[in-house]
């Protein structure tokens, strides 16, 4: 083999390896997710406690994305376990899902998922029990979804509208606290475009 | 070939470190004061100790500002010691506020937890502030330096500690021990479980 052969050959099996590396369902993301386009594309898994399949409106098995969610707006909250601002937090986002919940009209526009990064199973149901969450929480054991997300520090929050169609958009994305559920589901409504909607 | 072969394979390698990052959702109660070192190796001491031995016993000044022997705790309580190798660095300052909500699983169990750093207790006190009120003492191994880390075999050529955790029982005997890839936080599972493993 000549040089220039070696050469290639060394090029090659170098920009193969990169090629299985960055060939995967979701990509990682350098950069925080910002409101405006789509989110990564990702699938949850169905929940199996039905109490929470029953929440998200899903009535199939297997796993499902989050524009399959029956629900204008979809709020997920990006946590850890091991997050002090998310233990500090909990109480307030527990406090959101019930201001949503006990108004008829936001119970079937506005959904919560929480998503624990970096926590396996058995974490996320500490976690849930600790604070006695009520919404569904997934594990992403292995920070699959916190890479596609942009490596963000927690809690971090997301707002996403769904649209009729079963297209979606990021409406909001940041990091820190909700700072006051009830300031919080107003800036969702007015965000989301739900507010508009609902004047004549 | 066989030379092209070997220097493509050390690329390959090479890429892997190069791509390598420590991926971790360090929580915004720290802000932007977490220092990242960046991937370190995995391990970097060898075990002075081993399940079944007595566990060497040490005494060191704790944040409460009292000394804390590890055989004041004979015959009274089981006794985790989890070393984590240098404050303001990212996997640390999750760890704990982690098995901060978990008190209850360790006195279901009779167990008290010891937090032990090669940081001094100024460092120790800014740092563990961020987290909270932590439930279980707080230790300084700083001076001399690392002295019961290197009893235990887990002081790492950097001075740093390993991340590590010893579970110890009433009679002072280890019958757990895990260290972990410092780049990554020890699931709750295997702790808990040992824990369970000791009995009520």
């Amino acid at each position: 083999m000549n040089m220039i052969a070696r050469r290639m050959f060394i090029v090659l099996s170098v920009a193969a390896f990169w090629a299985v590396l960055l060939v995967s369902p979701v990509s990682a993301n350098a950069a925080p997710l910002q409101p405006g386009g789509p989110l990564p594309d990702f699938k949850l898994p169905i929940p199996e406690h039905s109490a929470d399949k029953e929440y998200l409106g899903l009535t199939t098995s297997g796993a499902f994305t989050i524009a399959q969610i029956k629900a204008q707006v979809v709020i997920i909250e990006i946590l850890s376990m091991y997050c002090p601002y998310c233990q500090r937090e909990a109480p307030e986002v527990n406090r959101l899902y019930e201001i949503i919940e006990n108004n008829a009209d936001l119970k079937s526009k506005i959904k919560l998922v929480g998503i624990g990064a970096g926590n396996t199973p058995f974490e996320v149901q500490v976690f849930k029990g600790k604070y006695s969450v009520p919404f569904p929480v997934f594990s992403d054991e292995d920070f699959t979804l916190h890479k596609a997300f942009g490596e963000v520090r927690t809690p971090f929050f997301i707002g996403v509208r769904i649209n009729d169609d079963g297209s979606h958009r990021v409406f909001y994305a940041k990091l820190g606290g909700i700072e006051g559920a009830e300031s919080f589901v107003k800036l969702m409504l007015r965000l989301s475009g739900l507010e508009q909607e609902k004047k004549p | 070939m066989k030379r092209s072969l070997s220097v493509a394979l050390a690329l390959v390698v090479l890429s892997v470190f190069v791509c390598a990052s420590s991926v971790f959702p360090v929580s915004e109660a720290f802000k932007k004061n977490i220092y990242d070192p960046g991937v370190l190796k995995p391990t970097d001491s060898v075990l002075k100790v081993k399940v079944g031995d007595l566990a060497p016993d040490f005494a060191l000044p704790s944040l409460s500002g009292e000394g804390i022997s590890l055989s004041q705790y004979r015959g009274k309580n089981n006794v985790v010691l989890s070393f984590v190798p240098a404050a303001w660095t990212p996997v640390c300052s999750d760890q704990w506020p982690g098995y901060n909500i978990v008190e209850d699983i360790f006195k279901k169990y009779d167990a008290i937890l010891l937090g032990i750093t090669v940081d001094n207790l100024p460092t120790l006190h800014a740092w563990t502030n961020q987290m909270g009120k932590l439930w279980f003492p707080v230790l300084s191994d700083f001076w001399p330096h690392g002295a019961v880390a290197d009893k235990y075999g887990v002081l790492r050529s950097d001075g740093t500690a390993e991340r590590a955790l010893f579970v110890i029982d009433k009679k002072g005997i280890i019958r757990f021990i895990k260290v972990n890839d410092i780049n990554q936080r020890p699931k709750l599972e295997e702790l808990v479980k040992a824990i369970e493993g000791l009995g009520e």
